[in-house]
């Protein structure tokens, strides 16, 4: 199988002598949709910094498609795209002025130019707009911007720095929706979040980085299945005065109407549902804790932490 | 890149750079029209008129070269110190940095746009002193051969200039405290000869001199100093700016962390 992405040993310090990245590994392969998570600060931005040519490194090695970032820095740049973090173009041209002139850094001739910034900006709903300086184009707009403006040389990687960092619900889902489209046609993606529900949704492999270092890489499956209980939110009648008690399960009252229950893996929900019925508590109405990964997440930076200390 | 690729990449740089200056024509085209124009009605024909000659030559033809190369030196380098400044400063320099346009591409596009800027200028201004004078070009040549290394050389400072600018200040202060007076001191208004033996030798060092006495050579077929010289001078120049230029465009310095 071709690798898209192949990162090994990347270190980097920057100018105030801070490191950034600790000698990090993680291949991606061809048609992956790949999540890079982590909290703030880990290095997100700085290894995507690194791959997209933006920041120096200080040594390791990057492969896009087999191109040494290096030596064949040409071929690999061709076949990358890149959303940045931040709004990068200049706000004072004109939305089809910047995807055109993109293309034009990458080679393609006007005519196709014309061709391939219509095309994308039809598909993410900015034709309407061509003729505006980006300075007037909403938030969510110039965010679609650099991701038309990243694809018009159709790269076979599309690397993107939390692309729905503060973009509302409704764009961020159809954002989604396109992202998988351009997945299932043969893109390899690659992106950063720090909302795990955007990760547990389109990503199908994960690489969690914090301080610096990975942490965990592996699928979104395993993930899960790492995961020793789950817990369950239930709505209760009538209101509890106190707190309730389960053999064999953890529950606490959020709030007099509301339980919020732990169940082990294997254990089943039987017993928990018996024992309300003899204290005359009904379910009216019960969900899983959609944050499931968040759990994890967090658990698993703490122990990094801990090993730290230690 | 193939070169047809990298001929792609590079016009794309300089129709950007032309489309930049030509949409905020009202800052960057009309000023030395309006400028130029009062120079040559209080200089050339109201004080010059007492002045009488100056190298063989009316006052006003003598400074009209001067003042076009003026022009040309300080648009060339105001464009592209403001350009790209601003490229850095908006940080969409970085649309060049993820392709695959190399570093001399990146730097030749933005020098171009500044010598096209540089060369509307002047030839705005050279339209407009033909309401003052006749101008009769002695060697069309040298004339355009000038004009046109003057115009790259500035536009490479302007370049280096802005990579070590780190705020708008900073795209200001090489303009006024070392072009200006370069400008001023480089013959435009005056024959160097005019000047005590002591001050022609320092006037000398001024590598503004050479350039707006090789360009009234071209125009009027005068000059201070040896035109050959004056010449291998600005290639030089020129060339070992463009090495320092691109040097630093190689290293990132004040464009990748
Ligand atoms: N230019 C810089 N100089 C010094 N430190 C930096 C610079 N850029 C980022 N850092 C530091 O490097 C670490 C990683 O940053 P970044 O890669 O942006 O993290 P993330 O994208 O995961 O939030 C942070 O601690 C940040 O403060
Ligand atoms: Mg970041």
């Amino acid at each position: 199988m071709t690798i898209a992405l192949s990162i090994k040993d990347l270190r980097k310090v920057y100018g105030n002598g801070f490191e950034a990245l600790k000698g990090i590994s993680f291949d991606v392969q061809q048609g992956d949709f790949f999540a890079l998570l982590g909290p703030n600060g880990a290095g997100k931005s700085t290894t995507l910094g690194i791959v997209s040519s933006l920041v120096n490194k200080t040594s390791g090695q990057v492969e896009i498609f087999g191109f040494d970032l290096e030596k064949d820095k040409a071929a690999a740049k061709r076949s990358l795209g890149v959303v940045p973090q931040e709004f990068n173009f200049n706000m004072f041209e004109k939305v089809g002025d910047i995807v055109r002139t993109q293309a034009g850094y990458y080679g393609i001739p006007v005519e196709l130019a014309k061709q391939r910034a219509e095309f994308y900006l039809k598909k993410l709903g900015l034709w309407d707009k061509r003729d505006s300086r980006a300075q007037m184009l909403s938030g969510g707009m110039k965010r679609r911007l650099m991701i038309a403006r990243a694809l018009v040389h159709e790269p076979k990687l599309l690397i993107l720095d939390e692309p729905t960092a503060g973009v509302d619900i409704e764009l961020r889902r159809s954002m989604w929706a396109f992202l998988q489209e351009i997945n299932e046609a043969g893109t390899t993606i690659i992106l950063t979040t720090h909302y795990l529900e955007e990760a547990e949704s389109l990503c199908r492999n994960i690489a969690i980085i914090d301080h610096g270092s990975i942490i965990h890489n592996t699928s979104i499956k395993s993930l899960l299945q790492q995961l020793s209980t789950e817990t369950f939110i239930l709505d209760v009648q009538p209101d509890q005065a106190e707190s309730v008690v389960i053999d064999g399960y953890s529950v606490r009252l959020e709030d007099p109407h509301t339980l919020v229950v732990q169940v082990n893996k294997g254990q089943g929900l039987n017993g928990l549902f018996a024992q309300l019925k003899n204290q005359n508590i009904e379910v009216t109405s019960m969900r899983n804790k959609s944050n499931r990964l968040e759990e994890l997440f967090v658990s698993m930076v703490e122990k990094n932490l801990e090993k730290k200390d230690a | 890149m193939s070169h047809q690729e990298l001929w792609i990449a590079f016009s794309t740089i300089v129709r950007k750079e032309i489309r930049r200056f030509t949409r905020i024509w009202a800052q960057t085209l009309l000023p030395p029209a309006i400028t130029m124009t009062l120079y040559f009605i209080i200089f050339g024909n109201l004080i010059g008129s007492r002045i009488g000659e100056m190298g063989g030559f009316n006052y006003m033809e003598f400074i009209v070269p001067g003042l076009i190369m003026m022009s040309v030196i300080t648009n060339s380098y105001g464009n592209v110190v403001s350009s790209f400044f601003s490229t850095k400063f908006q940080r969409n320099i970085e649309e060049l940095l993820v392709s695959p346009t190399p570093n001399w591409v990146i730097l030749s596009g933005y020098v171009l746009g500044g010598v096209a800027r540089g060369l509307a200028v002047g030839f705005i201004v050279t339209l407009l002193s033909l309401f003052f004078t006749k101008l009769q070009i002695h060697s069309f040549g040298v004339t355009i051969a000038t004009v046109l290394m003057t115009s790259i050389l500035f536009s490479l400072g302007g370049f280096i200039n802005a990579v070590f600018a780190n705020s708008f200040d900073d795209i200001s202060i090489i303009p006024t405290f070392i072009l200006t007076p370069l400008t001023y001191l480089g013959g435009v208004f005056y024959s160097i000869q005019l000047l005590p033996e002591f001050w022609q030798g320092v006037s000398q060092l001024n590598p503004i001199l050479y350039m707006v006495n090789t360009f009234r050579y071209g125009i009027l077929g005068v000059s201070d100093i040896n035109v050959g010289f004056a010449f291998a001078v600005i290639v030089l120049f020129n060339v070992a700016l463009f090495l320092v230029a691109l040097k630093l465009l190689n290293m990132g310095k004040g464009i990748r962390q």
